[in-house]
């Protein structure tokens, strides 16, 4: 609390109302509170119950859900960036994508593999790509925006099994390449609703390009999709 | 002690220190652009970088530890002193331990490295794959190549991505994990692979070429064989694909003979390494289209032979040409297995 001592002021008193500031004398010290130093009250969210953690950051992904679905011109994907999100979505993905294969013998195995290292090696190329090409965001945000955006991918991926419970044949592949489709232009619109600020103005198309293309590998393996019988 | 050395500086990019001159701590030491501050040493850069955010850590934490050894000291007496020993003892291995990290890293995993590969606008990117399909007529002075990999690198990466596509338009239903795998291999493997066998040729033929630039030079001519994929797996005519093969793929392989003609002098090292460009490249071509899944097709039938197949398989109306190639491969693999 700063603490503005004027002792002289009777004989200042006939200069009031002149405004110099450097005839008023200022004495006092002012003192700050840093904060309590102790190293020990950073660390304070280890004391609470593990259903509190847990449940915050299921807030925390959820919000960010919100943000995909409804893509504004928010920094709060970026601010707070957090990884949990993209592996929920990956892992969901790669184990509704799983059941797929017409070999029972190989099931699992090579496909969850596949989809996930596909999933975070195409997002990391498409990070260091947007960084070469000079953009001022961070990797793992990057990572964060890009693992998100495959929420809309998701949903069709669920979609698409229900489709394939009730109908067959040419109906249900017309029907799952729309929902494909529109939820690949979604997924492309909302991540670079987030990614395309950060770059420089005449290159936003260089970066957009190689998003389009995983999403659109995403996209594929959804739509080719077929359950083993 | 760097703090102090820090101070000399008046420059605000740091100035020349004696280390950086010295280059300790460089894996290369760039002479010539010591003083370029545009950033094409990328190691130098990095290094002074690393040096001014350390400096400012250390104050920082030389001003958090003396307000804690003021009021842990005169708090708890002795054992205060022995509690901040050990603490500052942690900090001073964390401390190192960090900067040898950070310093490791800055050197090996420096992606400003590529940077300047990736300096590119889309307005250039748009005319070099337009050029990559005109041949140029100047062979007499070394043509002039883009050295640059983000045309090359998204070309490779449209190619996969037009591969898988046509996978699904023929039909063929094979295990996911195995086709992105071999999509990504292939064209990957062709891509560095074939570069790295012409720049070991034109290196024997005395080609004035470089490796980015030959990179660059066969990423570009990628640029047609995705074309001509694209239109031929949504249209199934045959007679169309020789026709794009030659019209598009021979443009495309003209204007990187020409490139090379231009690099190089003698008529026999010209021949060798054109023809070896010209060859690779079509018939790269051939092979994506016929054989990626026909003769795949082939062999993992005769392979797997009485066993159920695993694979569902959509029959094409083949032309007698490709069911010629396939008996053929058939035929021989046959062979082969009758002859072990």
């Amino acid at each position: 609390m700063a603490e503005v001592d004027e002792p002289g002021k009777p004989l200042f008193a006939g200069l009031s109302d002149v405004s110099i500031s450097e005839d008023i004398p200022v004495e006092g010290d002012i003192s700050v509170p840093v904060g309590s130093q102790n190293v020990d009250d950073v660390f304070s969210t280890l004391d609470e119950p593990v259903k509190d953690t847990i449940l915050r950051d299921l807030r925390a992904v959820g919000k960010k859900f919100i943000h995909v679905m409804y893509p504004k011109q928010s920094s709060a994907l970026l601010r707070d960036w957090d990884l949990w999100g993209p592996l929920l979505l990956c892992v969901t993905l790669a184990l509704m994508l799983q059941g797929g294969s017409a070999d029972s013998k190989e099931d699992g195995g090579p496909q969850f593999a596949e989809v996930f290292v596909i999933i975070w090696f195409g997002s990391v190329i498409i990070t260091l790509n947007s960084k070469l090409l000079g953009g001022t965001i961070s990797f793992f945000q990057s990572l964060c925006v890009l693992g998100y955006c495959i929420l809309p991918l998701t949903v069709a991926m669920v979609v698409c099994r229900l489709v394939l419970l009730g109908f067959t044949g040419t109906i249900s592949f017309i029907i799952r390449l729309i929902v494909v489709t529109a939820s690949f232009s979604w997924s492309v619109f909302a991540s670079t609703a987030f990614l395309a600020d950060s770059q420089p103005a005449n290159r936003k198309a260089l970066v957009v390009y190689p998003i389009f293309l995983f999403y659109f590998v995403i996209g594929w393996m959804v739509l080719t999709f077929s359950p083993s019988q | 002690m760097s703090a102090s050395e820090g101070n000399k500086n008046t420059e605000p990019w740091g100035g020349f220190d004696d280390n950086l001159i010295q280059g300790t701590g460089s894996a290369v030491i760039d002479m010539e652009n010591m003083d370029d501050t545009s950033g094409s040493s990328f190691e130098d850069m990095g290094e002074m970088h690393q040096r001014m955010k350390e400096e400012e850590e250390v104050t920082a934490e030389a001003a958090a530890t003396e307000e804690d050894n003021g009021n842990d000291g005169e708090f708890l007496g002795m054992k205060g002193l022995k509690g901040q020993l050990g603490r500052q003892v942690a900090d001073e291995v964390w401390q190192a331990g960090k900067r040898q990290a950070s310093k490791a890293f800055n050197l090996y995993a420096n992606i400003d490295i590529l940077r300047p590969y990736f300096d590119v606008e889309p307005v250039q990117v748009r005319n070099r794959l337009i050029e990559s399909m005109i041949p140029i007529r100047m062979i007499n002075f070394p043509q002039k190549i883009a050295g640059e990999l983000y045309g090359p690198l998204m070309l490779v990466f449209t190619l996969v991505a037009i591969l898988l596509h046509g996978m699904k338009t023929s039909g063929t239903v094979i295990r996911e994990g195995t086709l992105m795998g071999t999509a990504i291999g292939t064209c990957f493997g062709y891509w560095l692979g074939v570069s790295s066998f012409i720049y070991f040729l034109a290196y024997l033929c005395n080609a004035q070429i470089t490796m980015l630039q030959m990179l660059s030079l066969l990423g570009y001519g990628l640029f047609s064989h995705c074309l001509i994929l694209f239109i031929t797996y949504n249209v199934h005519f045959h007679s169309l694909f020789y026709i794009l093969w030659l019209v598009i793929g021979g443009l495309s392989t003209l204007r990187m003979v020409a490139v090379l003609i231009s690099r190089t002098v003698g008529q026999t090292p010209r021949l060798i390494l054109c023809g070896t460009i010209a060859a690779l490249h079509m018939l790269f071509l051939l092979y994506l289209h016929f054989a990626y899944h026909k003769i795949i097709e082939g062999i993992l039938d005769t392979l797997e032979g009485p066993n159920a197949p695993p694979i569902q398989r959509v029959a094409r109306d083949l032309p007698s040409i490709v069911n010629v190639v396939n008996a053929t491969v058939k035929s021989l693999a046959a062979a082969a297995m009758n002859s072990q």
